[in-house]
């Protein structure tokens, strides 16, 4: 990459500092801005695609350790085996690696396709899978636009795979473990509004670093996980074009017309069937008549 | 005419008598060695041995499903095609009790007995590709209502939508069981259960649409829009409509002696009726599927090889048997009607796939194509359906002339 690294760490970690005390003030606050959930922001700039992530994922959620290394030109997916994968691409701006995993949508798709709600957005910001309540239909899988959860296929009972955020750390009010153990510092937790003022900050401060885009921040209606990045998106196999309304307003249309129409038919049904019923009695009549 | 003695009217039967009657109804009827029961006998038990599989080892054992495409031929076809082939029980229930079609009676009661069973199999199909079946009753006693999912919607409407069609159809079951009284009761009832059905079914015909709305950037875009629900509902007209051609003709081949002569002579004029219906409705479709194509504003997408795919069914099996069906009509021609039917059948299974499976993940790394157990299972269910269908047509006053109405 054409930039140097160490330098810049040293104009990040005044942000930083500025983040973390942020945070604390948000902490203080956090009975007011019940609004205000938790998100990660991630900057690829500062990745350097080391997997010690995804090393800790896995061995937190007693996953296999992965055994292959980010490579350029193939595209590492998460599955049932891992929730989080780095992934590297050669960009105009050199060679990045980027981490991959549920998005963690303020809307998601996943949660409001479930039909048990076991896909559940916790009001703490992950957005949770819990187990008792799914029944495998796999809906989830079909109408999130990240393509995140992943489904135990060989196995007769099967769980619906996905990154929660650590929500059980959470709870504890510690970190994720993958913000907690990154050496690069590339990942950052925190109140989402507090993150995207940190992301905008980078971008305003060094231009040159980074392109002006925070990822997540309106995609899909906005997610939890955003993205702060040197080069465009779409050089780093992105969903540029993923609308920037929320998913579930996609379907809203057609449950809203729901009631209306379980109003509307009944009546209209019941008003012909009335009708033709009495017509074809005044025929019957006048044939009667006739007869 | 030899079921027509074992309706005793007179008296309802005892409870002995009903118990071996029961007995009695419950052995085959007819050869066992049909063309029909060879292949399909064996196709039914190893379908058995996969469902069996699928349970132990899990979907991953049978299926080409994968983490892109989660939803395969059991969805896409069972469910989805499915459902759509069992509407002709709600038009046709639309046509005689609430139009009052007087002429369309003599095939109501076997065309909601299909119906039934289409929901009873391959919403039935449903439950095999649930990873965790055992948790299906949890969106339906009430804990966990996701009320904001399409398949909330749809699930819910199918339960409900197969009570509607039990009702109506279970005149014929009481007449066979000589249950007199109950007859009467539930006959009552047919009127509620039609109506509420038809409503039901406006909503889950297009709810299966509803359900690929989230799957914006996954469907070609030639075949999503946000119309998916209407292009659904409307299909599901001539859809259903077709099939009731269709399984008509050669229920008149097969259960020939079950029909009495008035009914066959006026069953000429009844496909005539549907034929004008179907394409009518597929006019409606066509001139709605004309528009949501300009409106998508996809041009460059015609000119690739998925493009030609669309325009082979919107010409091919769109166009082509709208206006087979409107020359049929014209010229009175039954096999035209026939041919019409078919053709359409064929093109309701490729839009149902081509927007649930083909079209589906189309740019995917890994194409989906069904496994050879996906489709033994699919065809195993169809067949199962048939033998259940057969066994109550042998049974049941459904396509014979009601023994109550004749004593009326
Ligand atoms: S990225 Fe997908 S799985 Fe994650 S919250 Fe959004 S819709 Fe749900
Ligand atoms: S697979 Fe489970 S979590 Fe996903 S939509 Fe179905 S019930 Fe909900």
């Amino acid at each position: 990459m054409g930039i140097d690294r160490r330098n810049f760490f040293k104009v990040l970690g005044v942000t930083g500092a500025t983040l973390a005390l942020g945070k604390e003030v948000a902490a203080a606050e956090q009975e007011e801005e019940v609004n205000d959930a938790y998100g990660i922001l991630y900057d690829v700039f500062m990745c350097g695609g080391c997997q010690t992530c995804e090393f800790t994922c896995a061995e937190l959620h007693n996953l296999p350790a992965p055994e292959d290394v980010p490579e350029i030109g193939i595209s590492r997916k998460t599955n049932d085996q891992r929730r989080t994968v780095v992934n590297a691409y050669d960009t105009s701006g050199g060679e990045v690696a980027v981490k991959r995993q549920c998005m963690h949508c303020l809307e998601p798709a996943c949660v409001s396709a479930c039909l048990t709600q076991a896909m559940y957005k916790t009001k703490e910001g992950p957005v949770i899978w819990r187990e008792e309540k799914c029944m495998g239909c796999r809906y989830c899988m079909v109408s999130c636009p990240f393509d995140m959860p992943k489904f135990e296929y060989n196995s007769p009972n099967p769980k619906i795979i996905k990154c929660d955020m650590c929500y059980d750390r959470i709870k504890e009010g510690k970190e994720p473990a993958c913000v907690e153990i990154c050496p690069a510092g590339a990942l950052v937790f925190g109140k989402r509004s507090e993150l995207i003022k940190e992301a905008r900050k980078r971008i305003m401060e060094m231009p040159e670093w980074y392109t002006d885009h925070i990822y997540g921040e309106l995609e899909a209606g906005g997610t939890g996980f955003m993205y702060n990045a040197p080069v465009p998106f779409s050089e780093m196999d992105f969903n540029t074009k993923l609308q920037k309304r929320s998913y579930p307003e996609l379907t809203k249309g057609f449950l809203y017309s729901v009631p209306t129409i379980f109003i509307l038919w009944p009546t209209i049904l019941l008003g012909i069937h009335e009708a033709t019923k009495n017509k074809n009695n005044n025929q019957n009549k006048i044939q009667d008549d006739h007869a | 005419m030899r079921e027509a003695s074992s309706y005793t009217l007179s008296k309802d039967r005892t409870k002995e008598s009903t118990w071996k009657f029961l007995l009695q109804e419950l052995k085959p009827k007819g050869k066992l060695l049909t063309p029909f029961n060879i292949i399909s006998i064996p196709v039914i038990l190893l379908g058995a041995v996969i469902i069996a599989i699928r349970f132990w080892k899990g979907i991953g054992a049978v299926t080409n499903l994968s983490q892109e495409v989660p939803w395969g031929l059991w969805i896409g076809f069972d469910v989805v095609t499915g459902v759509a082939f069992a509407g002709g029980a709600y038009v046709i229930t639309f046509m005689v009790y609430i139009l009052n079609m007087r002429k369309y009676k003599s095939i109501v009661r076997v065309t909601v007995l299909n119906g039934f069973l289409a929901y009873v199999f391959y919403a039935g199909a449903l439950l095999l590709d649930l990873g965790r079946p055992w948790n299906v009753v949890n969106p339906i006693i009430g804990n966990n209502f996701g009320t904001s999912s399409v398949l909330f919607l749809v699930a819910w409407h199918f339960l409900l939508y197969m009570v509607a069609q039990l009702i109506e159809f279970s005149p014929a079951i009481a007449e066979w069981l000589g249950a007199k009284r109950a007859r009467k009761l539930l006959s009552g009832m047919t009127i509620a259960a039609v109506i509420f059905g038809i409503t039901l079914s406006t909503l889950h015909q297009s709810g299966l649409g509803a359900l690929y709305l989230m799957a914006k950037d996954k469907i070609f875009p030639l075949w999503y829009s946000e119309f998916i629900p209407i292009l659904f509902f409307v299909s599901s007209i001539f859809a259903g409509l077709s099939m009731v051609i269709f399984e008509g003709s050669i229920s008149h081949k097969v259960f020939g002696d079950q029909i009495s002569e008035k009914n066959k002579g006026q069953h000429h004029s009844i496909l005539h009726g549907l034929s004008k219906i179907c394409a009518g409705t597929m006019l409606a479709y066509f001139f709605l599927q004309v528009i949501v194509f300009v409106h998508g504003q996809h041009w460059n997408l015609i000119n690739t090889p998925l493009g030609y795919w669309y325009l082979t069914e919107m010409i091919g099996f769109v166009l082509l048997p709208l206006i087979l069906f409107v020359i049929s009509y014209r010229k009175r021609n039954i096999l035209l009607i026939k041919i019409a039917s078919i053709i359409t059948i064929l093109g309701i299974i490729i839009n149902r796939l081509n927007v649930t499976v083909i079209g589906f993940r189309w740019d995917a790394a890994n194409q989906y194509y069904p496994s050879w157990m996906e489709i033994v299972v699919t065809l195993a269910i169809i067949f199962t359906e048939i033998w259940v269908f057969r066994w109550v047509i042998r049974r049941m006053p459904v396509l014979r002339e009601s023994a109550f109405s004749l004593t009326k």
